[in-house]
């Protein structure tokens, strides 16, 4: 493989990996925030273990994503120099803004909160969880603005002298279109990521444990399932509007997430499809009629263009060449994507259907539901954002400039080479330690705070260092 | 002054900024094995950078961004070319962090044994790495005219480049034992104070070697004052701590890395990264900038933000001021 291919899957394995801390961590923030809230106001001890109970598990999260963010930053200038300079001009200023306004507020509040258990006024201690709430979202929309720009740039001229994209209007770059339609999505499905990890945590332990378990996580069930299932709506709705710019901006995009080749009026949408999605042979399928249509274009009938028609008019535009993603790998992770979404809200359904009725005996499918719910959004997640970054190829900035021209033109491929196999390897033996933290952490009920201390809003030792 | 030159200094700002923040954190980490003998005492080394390494990393990731968003080519250039010192930085800070972060997490021997090793190897590493950096940023690097960086990972690694290494590397110790001295009571502080002079004496000598260096090659009379002042800080601060003053030590070593960080920049100034294959090649605070439109936009919202994030950033410090001691940590009830 040349550097090229190297750094692309570098960038993939690093991103996706860093991509399944971040939606824990700000889904779970806010999830501890409001509970950290329900202990302030009702004073109850319940709540300030289920604060601290979930606050331990955040944390051991929030780590990860903080050290592999690192790397995004750092990588764009390593591995992808060209386009760096490219774009300079317009996306540094939304990084460099997410660490002045974002990260800041988060790594220091987050050190307040954690050792600021006896110290901090009671106010302060809760507003500093809070302030890393809206610092996690913060971050979110910025990256995502920039993001966007790389989807559908705007508020910009390409500049013939420097041979590069120079800012023209921040305030487009920050209300692009597809920014305003990707981050109520991203942060939906970080909800839904907080809310099945809280779910799933919470239901094993009621499901499994003794009374006084079942009394303490119940709350924390209920949280956790409503969260998933407001948040499911609006992954939805938001999906659905996502889908329509995204047909606008990208169409080629939408034909991909679908292999549909031929323009269609009505087009369907096909649930599964055995075949080779070369557009050659379909073995078999099962379609929704009209589907994509209402998908892609918000009517029953609408015109989906197709990805051959498509193809013929980027020729004409930018030249010869393919103009086509990898189309397998669209189709299967836009329909993975929705599946593993859709299953966290049936899982959620099924807990609050049981939760209601707790004289039954929970079927074995409910726990092992448990179990795996936490991981459900993960998948679905990733498969998202790998379907959004592959469904932009061959373009790294769309229309603009391609991938291949955007690698450092002088890092050689045993470079790229030694630093994927060291953060494959290095993420690799981390997600082992992580997960067997969480599931240390995860599985340890918490003590029953003792009276004199049930007040005294003092830490246990794994808080702090 | 132009845009270009308000965002270098802003620039040098940040990246001293960062020295002087996580250099002692740095140097905490370093010192782990020697100030701390038992469980106790190394938790409350650790202790006192606990609240606030994360936010001094952050300063890292606000230079990284600035530097992308204000000088994309400088950006470009040094990162693709640095390539794999920063690899090992990134290496080294992502181990260092959650080992920071997980140490405590289980109440295990060998498990913080491993953790603590991470500490100490991921601390000192980048406090070389960074001298390194500075070094070579400063003496400049080969550049082709599309200053794209044509060396190896070895160019990096000359004399000049590895004593500015080394001179980071102890002056983050020391300031790390100032900083213990000032945080702690008891045998930690005892023992970070006895290091200071060993350690001062170490920074004394290769500081005044690499800033000789550095204002031999190309010195004005500014650098020159920047950099005696610097020696007059280093050994102020050394002095204070020998006697007892441990706040003014600190600000001592503190003042120091700031001094001789302006004395790099500059002596930079105007290049941003000087080429060695062709001075026509090197990059210069304006062919690496931004336009002035986006300069503008940053420095609006850095002049509107810099001061809340310096605000509740000390805020920090100011409610952890105490001296922490064992019988902070046997006070933490053990789950």
């Amino acid at each position: 493989m040349d550097a090229i291919d190297l750094a692309r899957w570098q960038f993939g394995i690093t991103t996706v990996y860093h991509f399944l801390f971040v939606p824990i961590t700000i889904g779970l923030s806010a999830l501890v925030a409001g509970l950290h809230t329900a202990w302030y106001r009702t004073g109850k001890a319940k709540y300030r273990q289920l604060t601290q109970f979930w606050g331990k598990l955040f944390l051991i999260n929030f780590a990860m994503g903080v050290v592999t963010g690192i790397v995004q930053e750092f990588q764009f200038g390593m591995n992808w120099s060209a386009y760096s300079k490219f774009v300079g001009d317009i996306f540094g200023a939304p990084l460099a803004i997410e660490g002045l306004l974002a990260f800041f507020l988060e790594s220091t509040f987050l050190g307040l909160w954690i050792f600021g258990w006896d110290r901090l006024p009671k106010k302060v201690h809760l507003a500093s969880i809070w302030l890393v709430a809206i610092g996690t979202q913060l971050s979110a929309f910025f990256i995502l603005a920039a993001n966007s720009w790389m989807q559908w740039p705007v508020g910009y001229t390409y500049d013939r002298a420097s041979g590069r994209a120079e800012l023209q209007d921040f305030a487009a770059v920050l209300t692009n279109k597809v920014a305003l339609a990707t981050f109520p999505h991203t942060i939906a499905a970080c909800f839904l990521t907080g809310g099945a990890f809280m779910l799933g945590i919470a239901l094993w332990h009621v499901l499994r444990g003794g009374p006084e378990r079942k009394d303490l996580f119940r709350p924390a069930v209920k949280l956790g399932a409503v969260t998933v299932l407001v948040a499911s709506v609006a992954v939805f709705v938001t999906g659905d509007i996502q889908g329509k710019i995204m047909t606008e901006t990208q169409p080629m995009k939408m034909a991909a997430a679908e292999a549909l080749y031929e323009t269609s009026e009505p087009a369907g949408f096909s649930l599964l499809t055995i075949g080779s999605l070369d557009g050659q042979r379909e073995v078999w399928s099962v379609t929704v009629p009209h589907g994509l249509s209402f998908l892609a274009t918000g009517s029953w009938n609408g015109k989906v263009e197709g990805i051959n028609d498509l193809q013929a008019a980027y020729e004409q535009r930018f030249g010869p060449g393919s103009y086509k993603p990898n189309i397998p790998v669209t189709y299967w992770t836009f329909r993975l994507m929705i599946l593993f979404g859709a299953l966290s809200a049936l899982i959620a359904v099924a807990a609050l259907w049981y939760i209601r009725r707790p004289g039954r005996s929970p079927s074995k499918w409910l726990v092992r539901s448990a179990i795996a719910l936490p991981v459900l959004p993960l998948a679905a997640n990733s498969f998202g954002w790998i379907f959004t970054e592959m469904g932009r190829q061959p373009w790294i900035v769309f229309g603009l400039m391609e991938t291949r021209d955007g690698v450092s033109p002088t890092v050689g491929a045993g470079s790229v080479l030694t630093s994927l196999i060291t953060f494959t390897v290095l993420y690799g033996v981390l997600a082992v330690v992580e997960v067997l933290l969480l599931l240390r952490f995860a599985r340890t009920a918490p003590a029953r705070p003792e009276p004199e201390t049930e007040d005294s809003g003092e830490p246990d030792a794994a808080f702090l260092y | 002054m132009e845009l270009t030159d308000i965002w270098f200094l802003l620039i040098a700002v940040l990246w001293t900024g960062y020295l002087v923040l996580e250099g002692f954190d740095f140097g905490v980490g370093m010192l782990l094995p020697a100030v701390a003998k038992d469980p106790v005492d190394r938790q409350v080394t650790l202790r006192t950078i606990g609240p606030v390494w994360d936010g001094n990393e952050v300063w890292l990731l606000v230079a990284g961004g600035a530097t992308f968003a204000a000088f994309p080519i400088w950006y470009a250039s040094l990162f693709s070319g640095f390539y794999l010192a920063l690899l090992l930085i990134l290496v080294a800070l992502i181990v260092r962090g959650l080992a920071l972060e997980y140490r405590n997490k289980l109440q295990d021997a060998a498990w913080h044994r491993r953790w603590d090793l991470a500490i100490v190897i991921g601390s000192a590493a980048p406090a070389l790495l960074w001298g390194v950096a500075l070094a070579d940023i400063v003496r400049g690097v080969p550049l082709n005219a599309n200053h794209d960086f044509t060396g190896n990972f070895f160019t990096l690694l000359h004399p000049y480049a590895l004593l500015g290494g080394l001179t980071t590397l102890v002056l983050f110790a020391l300031h790390g034992a100032i900083f213990l001295a000032l945080k702690t009571h008891g045998d930690v502080r005892d023992r970070a104070r006895v290091l200071v002079l060993p350690l001062g004496g170490a920074t004394v000598l290769l500081a005044a070697a690499f800033l000789t260096w550095t204002q031999v090659h190309d010195g004005s009379w500014i650098t020159w004052t920047l950099a005696l002042l610097a020696a007059v800080c280093l050994l102020g601060g050394i002095l204070a701590s020998r006697a007892g003053r441990d706040g003014l030590g600190f600000l001592g070593t503190s003042a120091t890395i700031v001094l001789a960080a302006a004395t790099l920049f500059v002596t930079l100034y105007p290049n941003v990264l000087p080429s060695t294959t062709d001075p026509a090649f090197s990059l210069t605070t304006e062919n690496a900038a931004s336009t002035p439109y986006t300069l503008k936009i940053m420095t609006w919202v850095a002049v509107i933000f810099t001061p809340i994030v310096l605000a509740y950033q000390g805020y920090t410090y100011w409610v952890f001021r105490r001296r922490l001691t064992r019988d902070d940590i046997a006070q933490v009830k053990v789950a």
